[in-house]
């Protein structure tokens, strides 16, 4: 009774527009809810980092090193971001990333894929992260308080993370026919990852209609696909490159690209952990972690030694 | 010992001088001094700073949205805290 009280007033909340914060009451469904989204959303961000990572000390000149390095540290931030506003709901890092670690969360399919050429770091900037910025200005407008600001930051800082792998890919396809070729290759060996990670199908994944009314989901996986299609397609076409997608038209009459069909079975595949790097990914962020404990403990012990000379 | 990823502390930053410290989030660290650089490093990545506080989150204490009401309630019946509240006659200045 007491319960049905508090999910009216709850509900009314988030039906006036206004933010659910940390100490105030939630459902439990909400809270679960939230914290396997938020939780999957900092795992992503920091194994995000590893494929990028992987090409900082080949990065073709000092700029783009520069560059690719501060996108990275913004991955980190992110995660911190995101660890931070999931821990607002009462559940700690480590158990957060414990949970990585066992397998028992996930994180997004698309940073489970080789960066096979520089060309990779292009197309991650301008399609992953164009993807990540159309979910994610989505989630900005979502009712819990803390994710719906981490969400804001960070769809202001991703806006460069964007731009700059489009002009990688913009130099290269200006370059020589290899330079070209390559942008090409790695157009083709993203684009269907990328419209993958925005989440199955509406049909797949009926989205319930009560994480809609409660704002934690914000609009439908297809319809968010929609509209990344729609604004990458023009941008592709361009520099001259071309989508790998045969059946790729422009319907007038809705205004909208029309997509050639998509091999789910890849992507529950790599979602149940058989892409190519799930295992790579999983044992760097392991073996990071355990390779850093020793440092905190030290760090902590070193605080306390410090806090008792000082008393 | 149990893996604690140090302890929580709260950033405030202020944005620019005169203005006051706005809460921006919080990071895990050591002791202060480690919490300062990385609230430098995560929160002031694009000069979003000029000065930085950090506190123990354990050290502050917060209302309750429960209370929210009562706690409150005192200003809430004495509008005559605000000036709307005086009618003062059409053609008397400065006031």
């Amino acid at each position: 009774m007491e319960d049905e009280k508090k999910l009216a007033a709850f509900e009314a909340k988030i039906a006036a527009g206004n933010k659910i914060e940390p100490k105030d009451w939630m459902p439990e469904a909400y809270r679960k809810q939230l914290i396997r989204m938020m939780s999957q959303h900092a795992h992503s961000e920091i194994v995000g980092m590893l494929p990028e990572g992987n090409w900082i000390t080949r990065a073709p000149n000092l700029r783009r090193k520069a560059i690719l390095l501060a996108k990275v540290q913004d991955e980190a931030g992110h995660g911190l971001y995101l660890y931070s506003a999931t821990e607002t709901l009462g559940i700690d890092r480590t158990e957060l990333l414990e949970q990585l670690h066992t397998g028992k969360a996930k994180y997004s399919s698309i940073f489970n894929y080789p960066t096979l050429t520089w060309a990779d770091i292009g197309a991650i900037g301008w399609l992953v992260d164009g993807a990540a910025i159309m979910n994610q200005t989505a989630l900005a407008r979502g009712s819990y308080g803390p994710y719906s600001r981490a969400m804001v930051r960070i769809c202001k800082e991703e806006s460069f993370h964007n731009r700059q792998g489009y002009e990688i890919m913009m130099h290269l396809a200006q370059g020589t026919p290899e330079q070209k070729a390559m942008a090409q290759d790695a157009l083709n060996r993203w684009w269907w990852p990328s419209i993958m990670m925005l989440g199955p199908s509406d049909d797949q994944s009926p989205n319930s209609e009560q994480l809609m009314r409660w704002k934690v989901k914000m609009e439908s996986n297809d319809a968010i696909r929609q509209r990344f299609i729609d604004r990458t397609v023009p941008q592709a076409d361009f520099i001259g490159l071309s989508i790998p997608d045969k059946d790729l038209k422009f319907d007038e009459a809705s205004g909208h690209y029309e997509h050639g069909p998509i091999n789910w079975e890849e992507f529950f595949e790599v979602i149940k952990g058989n892409g190519p790097c799930n295992a790579k990914r999983l044992k760097a962020r392991s073996d990071a972690d355990k390779k850093g404990r020793w440092v905190r403990d030290a760090a902590m012990a070193y605080a306390e030694k410090k806090k008792l000379k000082a008393a | 010992m149990t893996d604690t990823q140090w302890p929580v502390w709260e950033v405030f930053v202020q944005a620019n001088p005169g203005i006051p410290h706005k809460h921006a989030g919080n990071v895990h660290a050591a002791d202060a001094e480690m919490a300062m650089q990385n609230a430098r490093d995560v929160y002031t990545r694009r000069s979003e700073g000029i000065s930085i506080w950090v506190v123990p989150a354990n050290a502050i204490s917060a209302s309750s949205p429960e209370d929210q009401g009562s706690f409150f309630e005192p200003s809430n019946d004495k509008p005559y805290r605000h000036p709307t509240f005086y009618k003062i006659p059409e053609g008397v200045k400065y006031l």
